[in-house]
């Protein structure tokens, strides 16, 4: 058994309250950096650590932060990605639903190192339980001094701030959640100018996932090098995978990065439903799924890149034999033309029309020439979508087209859905 | 519901520093007060904050957890996406369906019911998933629809519109 870090409250009753969590060691990381760190050493120990953005990206933290230009006269804001859309993702409702604490104080942390007054927490409509657990932590934190306008009597202070998202899966996209803050619609903008260099109200603004606040206090706890050794060197840490799907026993793992997608669903997950796996999808929905003959990859952010797929959000969710894989990439297609933000026309127009194909396929009503349509519909999303949503929309798609390609010809080919 | 908006919506404008900012969180709570966004209450956001009617009208229609027309009491939205699908969420939802008398998207007669499918609600590891309003349901299956149903029904129009 690995031990757990991010998880290791999360079975003590009411590990939602500050009391429990300071008893675990909570708010000690925080104490530290106010007394004994400066912002750039702080910096620099979250470089050491190579811990890299667990939103879907896997940018490196410590880079990222240092990007803040030093000579600013606006005052750096910091965004908390907690908008959780990616189907087959959950870590971060657990993370704020049981322990709102963890990340908070990765929060003031964070804020500290680039020196930001101001912190917005953008938490997913649907996460009511979320919203009123953090919520209430902000207010706890308050009254013991963690957070307001002298943090633990060290002149630094930070007021945080809850937006609440209202489903629209493109505001995860971190300028399209800005965006919404700011009180429009949300769709992506050009970058640069990178949010750490002009970003929220034109202010410097760093914005990071739920899961990379809450590595941070154990960084600080137990140094960088404890950090970076766990898992790859280029991609290490502690991680949380969510394992959904057709697989005995799905749930939210904590286990090293780079564990193989083989090892997560047949130790931990017990193995699929019926026994016999047809592909996995490894970082929820827009990360190009794999055939069972490549399951021996490693979960990670190098890995599963050099593989052509990605870590993502860590939503690894599991086909067995039973399932028909055109009906599960139907599905996924149009959940992307549903998000799609109609900003740009080869994602809105392209999904629409991939979708409608596809669509047509599983029923039964498919032709050869469709295939070679998609192939070139993805092409064209592929290469010319404005952000990332239209990109793996269509690179999922891609992926299936080519590993199934017969389950596709085998609709078309005897005119129904052979699984339906 | 408690206080009126205007001062709800009062205190929610200090956390930004722009009126533009709040009316998100203002739709929030013209939505729990009113049940729905209509013209006139999308019209009474714009003027509290003193911003134009088309940013409130822009945001009321982009954003799925607003609503712009009349919606029942009790939302039933059921995720449909793939680790639910994969847990047979199709099936739940035509059982619904039936139960309901309603297609997916529209409101029984009485007003009490609406059906949705909505996508990935975070729950995927204990699929199929649904929501009643704002509260989760998890694991579900016929069995258990049927009684969440029953108890609803038997719940009375006295309940909370928090949607
Ligand atoms: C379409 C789309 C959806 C995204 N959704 C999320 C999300 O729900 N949560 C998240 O943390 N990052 C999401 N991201 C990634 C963010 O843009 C951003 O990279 C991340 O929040 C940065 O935090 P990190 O460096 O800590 O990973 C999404 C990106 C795209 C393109
Ligand atoms: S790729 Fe899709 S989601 Fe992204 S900006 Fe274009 S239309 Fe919007
Ligand atoms: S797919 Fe249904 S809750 Fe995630």
């Amino acid at each position: 058994m690995f031990e757990k870090v991010l998880l290791r409250n999360i079975e003590i009753p009411n590990s939602h309250e500050i009391g429990v969590y300071e008893n675990a060691g909570g708010y000690k990381s925080l104490a530290t950096v106010l007394n004994n760190y400066k912002p750039n050493d702080l910096i620099d120990t979250v470089k050491e650590s190579k811990l890299r953005g667990r939103g879907g990206a896997g940018f490196p933290t410590g880079m990222k932060w240092s990007f803040v230009p030093k000579d600013t006269k606006k005052t750096p804001l910091l965004c908390c990605n907690a908008d959780e859309g990616e189907p087959g993702t959950f870590k971060d409702r657990a993370l704020m639903e049981k322990d709102p604490h963890m990340m908070l104080e990765g929060i003031v942390i964070a804020a500290y190192a680039i020196g930001a007054k101001i912190c917005y927490i953008y938490i997913r409509g649907e996460y009511e339980l979320s919203i009123n657990r953090v919520e209430n932590a902000i207010k706890e934190a308050y009254a013991k001094g963690y957070l307001g306008s002298d943090i633990l009597g060290s002149g630094f202070g930070l007021d945080v701030y809850i937006h609440r998202g209202a489903g629209a899966y493109i505001c995860g996209e971190e300028t399209a959640l800005l965006e919404s803050i700011e009180g429009r619609r949300a769709q992506p903008k050009l970058k640069p100018p990178f949010p750490a260099v002009e970003g929220l109200y034109g202010c410097p603004t760093v914005i990071n996932n739920v899961e990379t606040f809450a590595c941070l206090p154990h960084i600080i706890e137990r140094g960088p090098d404890w950090f970076k050794n766990i898992g790859p060197k280029e991609s290490p840490g502690p991680k949380l995978y969510c394992l959904s799907g057709q697989v005995k026993r799905p749930g939210l793992y904590e286990l090293p990065m780079g564990i193989s997608i083989r090892e997560l669903v047949e130790n931990y997950g017990g193995g699929s439903c019926s026994g016999k796996i047809k592909a996995v999808i490894p970082g929820g929905v827009s990360a190009p799924m794999f055939p069972e003959n490549q399951l021996d990859i490693g979960l990670d952010f190098n890995s599963l890149a050099a593989a052509g797929s990605m870590l993502g959000s860590a939503g690894v969710i599991v086909l067995d034999d039973t399932t028909c894989i055109v009906q599960v990439i139907t599905r996924i297609t149009e959940f992307f033309n549903h998000e799609s933000c109609g900003k740009c026309t080869p994602c809105r127009e392209g999904l629409d029309w991939s979708a409608k194909i596809l669509l047509r396929i599983e029923a039964g009503e498919g032709k050869h020439e469709d295939l070679e349509r998609l192939d070139s519909l993805c092409n064209t999303i592929f290469g010319n979508s404005f952000c990332a949503l239209g990109v793996g929309a269509s690179w999922a798609l891609q992926a299936t087209l080519k590993h199934f390609r017969d389950e596709f010809v085998q609709h078309i080919e005897e005119g129904k859905c052979p699984f339906h | 519901m408690p206080g009126n908006l205007r001062e709800q919506i009062e205190l929610i404008t200090d956390r930004y520093p722009n009126r533009r900012s709040a009316i998100m969180p203002a739709l929030f709570l013209a939505q729990k007060q009113h049940g729905y966004l209509s013209g006139e209450v999308q019209a009474q956001v714009a003027g509290i904050l003193d911003v134009p009617e088309i940013w409130v009208f822009e945001l009321a229609t982009f954003y799925t957890m607003f609503h712009t027309e009349p919606i029942g009491t009790f939302h039933i939205q059921v995720c449909t996406n793939v680790s639910c699908l994969l847990r047979r969420a199709d099936n739940l939802l035509k059982f619904l369906e039936n139960r309901l008398q309603i297609k997916t998207g529209e409101t029984t007669e009485d007003g009490r019911f609406s059906l949705s499918s909505v996508e990935c609600l975070g729950a995927c590891d204990k699929a199929p998933a649904l929501m009643v309003n704002q509260d989760y349901f998890e694991n579900q299956d016929e069995d258990k629809i049927d009684q969440i149903l029953d108890r609803l029904s038997a719940m009375g129009m006295n309940v909370s519109r928090d949607k």
